[in-house]
């Protein structure tokens, strides 16, 4: 569709406001349209001109924060990341993320999946508690390893993936593809020696076992991180783990300051550390 | 877990079909639920009728009787339908599972490949081996044991 003539485009917006209505409903608003807006740009336009109660959630507005994750024309995306034009129609209906419960308008209510997100331990964890609570330097980690995980790690827990995914829709118990990845992601650090904790929640029904491929989470991640792919990696380590043939490894050690070296020249000093 | 406040707007079984962006591994997904379920219903009767053969042998040929006839036939076909796609496909779900296929974790550039690419042609020969069973068991219901009850 060509949008160099179009001056206005039509906003459907599923509203609910939690002290009046008792189900969610579309309204219309027609607002002008400029190229180069985004569905957020045109959200706050419908605020301005239209609807000054209307409510979701946003801050980053460049695909960054993970607030804006909504349902445009029928595909869980982030307002800020999505360009009108690219819908290839004047008309943008919004929802909230579905699968998770509405709060008001289109903001979703994401506490179960973060508070699952918080149950799989999303950090590194270690015995030598001593390192972890007064760090005395790095640890070792190759450039190999940083692959293992680098591409999970750029989650910004927006819930796209969990909106989209089919499992998610009928099965309040499932982990769902976020806190999967995230697990998978600390998992696969060379530096992490978590596996056990994380595989009691990881073995049971909540773990990866109800995810069947659909690979929805992964189409419509707007970073990239893939959550289809790492949730089945995972299930590989956890069938190597149960046959006793997952590889035992030792958490990635201190990184010692190499010795007996000179500085090049023209080189500076690396800044004082900020955190003593 | 946390109970969640709000209005409830899980999609349920809405959400099989739709919610995404469609893609054909969606429809594999859907259609894999949907022949298992059916596999199961299709099992439970089994054991049901196959059991009469516990209380003689009258009761036995009587409700081998209630099963015969063209719907049974359609019926039968269409269980055997749902075999060879939900055996195909499990493989593929099976070989995928053990990490196969998906490739390897890469730094992601736009517009990003998925593991859903990279498996792509996994999907396909699932596809060809079940249309292959399929008429295969076309071939046996339809041709060489036409109007043959068991
Ligand atoms: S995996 Fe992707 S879609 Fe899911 S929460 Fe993270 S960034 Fe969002
Ligand atoms: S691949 Fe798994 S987690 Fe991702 S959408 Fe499909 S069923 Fe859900
Ligand atoms: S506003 Fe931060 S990701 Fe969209």
């Amino acid at each position: 569709m060509d949008f160099a003539n179009v001056k206005e485009v039509t906003y459907r917006v599923r509203r609910f406001d939690p002290d009046k209505d008792r189900a969610p409903h579309w309204e219309e608003y027609r607002i002008p349209y400029a190229p180069g807006m985004t569905v957020l740009d045109g959200l706050w336009l419908v605020k301005e001109l239209h609807a000054p109660t209307l409510a979701w959630r946003s801050s980053c507005r460049m695909g960054v924060c993970g607030s804006c994750g909504m349902l445009i024309n029928g595909s869980p995306r982030l307002g800020c990341n999505t360009q009108i034009c690219e819908l290839e129609t004047t008309t943008v209906a919004v929802g909230p993320l579905p699968n998770f419960n509405i709060i008001k308008d289109l903001v979703p209510d994401l506490m179960p999946m973060l508070e699952t997100h918080r149950q799989l331990l999303p950090f590194i964890v270690r015995d030598d508690h001593e390192e972890m609570e007064k760090p005395s330097g790095e640890f070792w980690q190759s450039p190999e390893e940083l692959e293992h995980y680098l591409q999970f790690s750029y989650c910004i827990k927006c819930g796209c993936c969990m909106a989209a995914c089919p499992t998610c829709a009928t099965d309040p118990v499932y982990s769902g593809p976020m806190p999967l990845a995230q697990a998978h992601r600390y998992n696969s650090d060379s530096r992490d020696n978590g596996f056990t904790h994380r595989r009691q929640v990881l073995e049971g029904e909540r773990g990866p076992w109800r995810c069947h491929f659909a690979g929805e989470c992964s189409r419509v991640c707007p970073k990239g991180v893939d959550p289809a792919k790492a949730i089945q990696l995972m299930k590989r380590e956890l069938v190597a783990d149960y046959f006793k043939l997952r590889e035992q490894r030792c958490p990635a050690r201190l990184a010692e300051t190499p010795k007996g070296v000179a500085r090049r020249e023209g080189i500076p000093e690396a800044p004082a550390p900020t955190v003593r | 877990m946390l109970t969640a406040k709000g209005y409830p707007n899980r999609l349920g079984v809405g959400g099989w079909l739709g919610g995404g962006r469609w893609g054909m591994e969606r429809y594999l997904y859907t259609l894999h639920r949907l022949t298992g379920l059916g596999l199961i219903f299709y099992f439970l009767l089994h054991i049901l009728v196959t059991s009469a053969r516990a209380f003689g042998e009258a009761a036995w040929v009587a409700s081998m009787g209630r099963v015969t006839g063209p719907l049974f036939t359609v019926g039968e076909y269409l269980v055997f339908l749902a075999f060879a796609f939900h055996a195909a496909n499990g493989l593929r779900l099976a070989f995928i599972e053990l990490g196969w296929g998906v490739g390897k974790p890469f730094e992601p550039v736009y517009p990003y490949k998925t593991s859903v690419d990279f498996q792509r042609p996994l999907a396909i020969v699932a596809l060809l081996l079940a249309a292959l069973l399929a008429a295969a068991g076309t071939l046996d219901f339809f041709v060489l044991h036409k109007g043959v009850t068991p």
